[in-house]
């Protein structure tokens, strides 16, 4: 594939390269989780990372995040080589994420917990913010717009005033997606965000995720055990099994390659 | 005929409170968390803007223009800039089917359509590939619309900006289009929700919209500054009347919610002086409270249980300023401090002044409630052809069983059958391209059957409706059978959210039961009774019992109608689904179906007459998405306690 990116079935364009692992390599002491992977994540697209349970999917989302500090091998992000940050550091950068067990303020409102996805997009001190006033009131009149925004687009208007806590399962994943999306990020990671949802839930969530890479233009990276769910979203799938990448490619071509049929899928039989 | 100075048309209203109410809100519409709002003269001018750009996509004169989608500003505004170019608008109900609407659309020959969102425009695009009738799209939210083949489909705020940037070209004809309505010309095509048979269109005059909104304007004083909420069916007649008919008429502001699943909440900020909601709505709210108070802890549900026995006994009476004692009043005062107030305003009825039920008739205990906290709640009985009113309740003659006096210029008499007629200014113009229909429900004199049973009250001169008049027949012995009078005492228990009552024909009655799974469930909770589904709850053998009562009640309640006393239920089941629209059980407004749950549940009925205990079945369900699904199920045939009709009602024995 060419570095001006390409074009999906669909007619999407997909962009340049917006991150690229090289020969990562992650160790927890003697443990290998993963082992010598390289891949790119082109700008505009969806990009999957699956793989049975413990072929290292979630410590890849990890080194994707800046959580973990790969042993070996590189993480390019927008064309520069990326060095050890703290989390805040990598909020700014424009990378956002949810979780795969829910991590959200259970006691605050949904629209206080979307609002904490601004936290690294907010300027005026905690002073200013305490008081109220002047610039630091301005700052959350329009802050609390682009919230709207986010709550009206992901149809969780209802809920708005509603404590986390006394949510349903599948709304508390559409919050932490809000959430997720308030940083406005370059790059979102989900980390399975349709887990425990049932049918109907799946499928609002998977519409929900083609319509922020479509209307935002947000570049996604997900992990996720749903195979349908991923051959139907993703534009390409990286195919992990015990930390090595035994597959990349589009979801036809992962779909048909013989190492993915026989580590994933189970063996075909003739 | 020229009316007051030539406001013959709604374009022609519109102008007028641009012109006199410039400065004052017109419409609201809840988005982004907040109440946007527009004034007369900003609305007048997004209008001319739509209709300006209908022009450029070439919307003919006579053209009609369907819309589909919630209550939303620009819809209303589209509906009026369609008038503007002499279209006549068609609403349509947004949560039909593609198949409902195909029929629709075709039948109309739509043009244009203006849908909400992507929803909306999927239905119409797979009507379209069968019909291929619809040369224009044109959508509200954006969202999700960019992938689309937009040859044929536009933005409705681009048709707009394009409207407006092509006035030059545009303006001359558009003036002229709109001088060319009159009282005569059609104002709005209606279909109705087709109890029977396909929906028909129903085409309203100018005259009958404005004549009906001004006479019903002035019968409840409404005035500039009032407020509704407008969250009813756009296709409704009643929305139509409510939001544009008198919304225009007097200038008063029409208030959109969010979605409808906030609705309870926007009600809440808005506090609407004048409101409208069927019965159900109001039952809801109700069951609401109630299950809240259950859970309050004892002081407060004291003080409650106190407030309100004093609120049933003298808040009527105040209302209708009859004479109460001064005690009397020194308690309502503070019962009013205390609960009915703050109660009002967790309902959102703080500001009522007129409110409205109608449709279908509503529970005593219901109506009573909601009129001792002070709230004026009245009854009207109307329909679509009539331009909704027929009779209604003035102010301090209000009851729970009547639906008022003929509205103001509406003549009614009732046949010897006892259906009732009327005539009236808002009398409807025809049935669109269907002059049978038209012929066999409008007379030359222009008397227009309702195809409802009824009688005057002699002593207060209020109507009283008893059923439709095609379902009064009569049992096998000739006792007369009125299946919704029976009915009706049913769904006043809240466990009961609707029945069907058989018999006509036969020698005795039975029926069938939906449980309402909000106040059954509760009870359910409260009780400690587990259940997985709706069907295993509403086969529960304690829901049976309970259900068993209410029907042995309703029985000894219609044994003392002398006439009615054969309707009595001997036995029910309870059905294992919600009877729903989408499986064409209901109708859109939720009126029962009763030949296609005849034919549908025939295995039911025959059970409930040839005695058996149980009878297992198979139903086919209709998904959302119109995927169909079957659900089967065992359910159990109960007999009632039945009042021997031939005695009194003292001396009642359980059969």
């Amino acid at each position: 594939m060419s570095t001006e990116g390409y074009t999906t079935a669909d007619g999407r364009k997909i962009g340049g390269v917006l991150m690229e692992m090289k020969n990562i390599t992650l160790r927890f002491g003697g443990v290998k989780a993963i082992t010598d992977i390289s891949f790119d994540i082109r700008e505009g697209e969806i990009r999957a990372i699956i793989g049975p349970n413990g072929a290292g999917k979630s410590s890849m989302l990890n080194v994707i995040s800046g959580f973990y500090v790969p042993q070996e091998g590189e993480v390019w992000f927008r064309g520069q080589k990326r060095a050890p940050m703290r989390p805040y550091e990598v909020a700014r950068q424009g990378i956002a994420r949810t979780f795969q067990n829910i991590a959200l303020f259970e006691g605050m409102t949904v629209l206080d917990n979307i609002m904490t996805g601004r936290l690294t997009l907010m300027e005026t001190g905690l002073a200013a913010q305490s008081l109220w006033w002047g610039k630091a009131q301005r700052e959350e009149v329009a802050h609390r717009e682009k919230v709207e925004k986010i709550i009206d687009f992901l149809e969780i208007q209802p809920i708005r005033k509603t404590p986390v806590g006394r949510l349903p399962y599948g709304l508390k994943k559409r919050v932490e997606l809000a959430r997720a999306l308030a940083a406005e990020p370059k790059l979102l990671l989900l980390d399975e965000p349709m887990a425990g949802m049932n049918v109907e839930e799946k499928e609002d969530m998977c519409r929900f995720i083609l319509d922020v890479n479509d209307e935002f233009g947000t570049t996604i990276a997900l992990i996720e055990h749903d195979m349908g769910v991923v051959m139907d979203l993703s534009d390409r799938v990286v195919v992990m099994d015990y930390g090595k990448k035994i597959g990349d490619g589009t979801p036809d071509e992962v779909r048909s390659n013989p190492d993915v049929i026989r580590a994933y899928l189970g063996v075909e039989h003739a | 005929m020229a009316a007051t100075d030539e406001l013959t048309s709604v374009p022609a209203l519109l102008a007028r409170n641009a012109r006199l109410y410039a400065g004052r809100p017109a419409w609201r519409e809840k988005e982004f968390g907040i109440w946007q709002s527009w004034t007369w003269a900003e609305g007048a001018a997004e209008i001319r803007g739509i209709a300006l750009g209908f022009l450029a996509l070439g919307l003919n004169r006579g053209d009609h223009v369907a819309i589909i989608g919630r209550n939303r500003p620009a819809l209303y505004w589209s509906m009026v800039a369609a008038q503007m170019c002499g279209a006549v608008p068609v609403p349509l109900y947004q949560d039909a089917v593609a198949e409902e609407m195909a029929y629709v659309l075709e039948n109309c020959g739509a043009r244009f359509v203006i849908c909400g969102d992507q929803e909306q425009v999927d239905k119409v695009i797979e009507v379209q590939d069968r019909l291929h009738l619809v040369e224009q799209i044109v959508y509200v939210d954006k969202r999700g619309m960019r992938k689309y083949d937009h040859s044929r489909m536009n933005a409705l705020a681009d048709v707009e900006a394009e409207g407006k940037a092509g006035h030059f070209r545009f303006d001359a004809e558009l003036d002229a289009r709109i001088a060319e309505l009159g009282y005569d010309s059609t104002c709005v095509m209606l279909y109705t929700s087709g109890t029977t048979g396909k929906p028909k269109g129903v085409v309203l005059s100018n005259r009958n919209i404005i004549e009906t909104a001004k006479n019903s304007s002035s019968f409840d004083k409404l005035r500039p500054g009032d407020d509704v909420l407008a969250y009813l069916p756009m296709a409704w007649v009643g929305d139509f009347i409510f939001s544009v008919g008198q919304a225009m008429w007097t200038g008063f502001c029409v208030n959109c919610p969010e979605s409808a699943a906030t609705m309870m909440t926007d009600l809440r900020e808005i506090g609407p002086t004048y409101f409208f909601a069927p019965p159900r709505v109001f039952e809801g709210q109700l069951t609401q409270v109630m299950i809240r108070m259950e859970d309050a802890g004892r002081l407060k549900k004291a003080m409650f249980d106190r407030c309100m026995k004093v609120a049933r006994r003298v808040g009527p009476a105040i209302l209708d300023g009859k004479p109460v004692s001064l005690g009397d009043r020194l308690a309502y005062w503070i019962g009013d401090k205390l609960v009915y107030g703050p109660l009002k305003n967790t309902l959102g009825f703080s500001r009522i002044r007129v409110g409205y039920t109608a449709g279908e008739a509503i529970g005593p205990e219901i109506f009573d409630f909601y009129r001792s906290l002070g709230i004026n709640l009245k009854q009207l009985y109307g329909q679509t052809e009539a331009t909704v009113f027929i009779t209604q309740q003035p102010d301090g003659e209000v009851r729970s069983d009547t639906v008022g006096v003929p509205s103001p210029g509406v003549e009614v008499r009732i046949a010897e059958n006892g259906e009732v007629f009327y005539r009236s200014p808002g009398t409807f113009v025809e049935y669109y391209k269907n002059p049978e229909s038209t012929a066999s429900t409008k007379d030359a004199e222009g008397w227009v059957a309702t195809g409802d049973a009824g009688f005057f009250e002699e002593k207060s001169g209020h109507l009283r409706i008893i059923d439709r008049a095609k379902d009064v027949g009569k049992m096998a012995d000739g006792r007369l059978f009125a299946p919704k009078y029976v009915e009706n005492k049913l769904k006043f228990f809240p466990n009961i959210l609707e029945a069907v009552v058989f018999g006509n024909g036969r020698d005795r009655c039975t029926a069938f039961i939906n449980i309402d799974l909000t106040a059954v469930g509760n009870w359910a909770e409260r009780n400690n009774i587990a259940y997985s589904s709706y069907q295993e709850l509403a086969g529960h053998p304690r829901v049976y019992e309970t259900i068993a009562r209410h029907v042995a009640e309703v029985n000894a309640s219609v044994a003392q109608d002398a006439v009615l006393s054969g309707c009595q239920i001997h036995r029910f089941c309870i059905l294992h689904k919600e009877l729903d629209a989408d499986d064409g059980e209901m109708t859109r407004t939720r009126k029962v179906r009763r030949n296609v749950i005849e034919t549908k549940y025939a295995d039911l009925i025959a059970g409930l007459y040839d005695g058996a205990t149980s009878v297992a079945t198979e139903t086919e369900v209709t998904y959302e998405d119109g995927r169909k699904g079957a659900i089967r199920a065992t359910v159990r045939m109960m007999d009632a306690a039945t009042v021997p009709p031939n005695r009194t009602p003292d001396r009642r024995a359980a059969a």
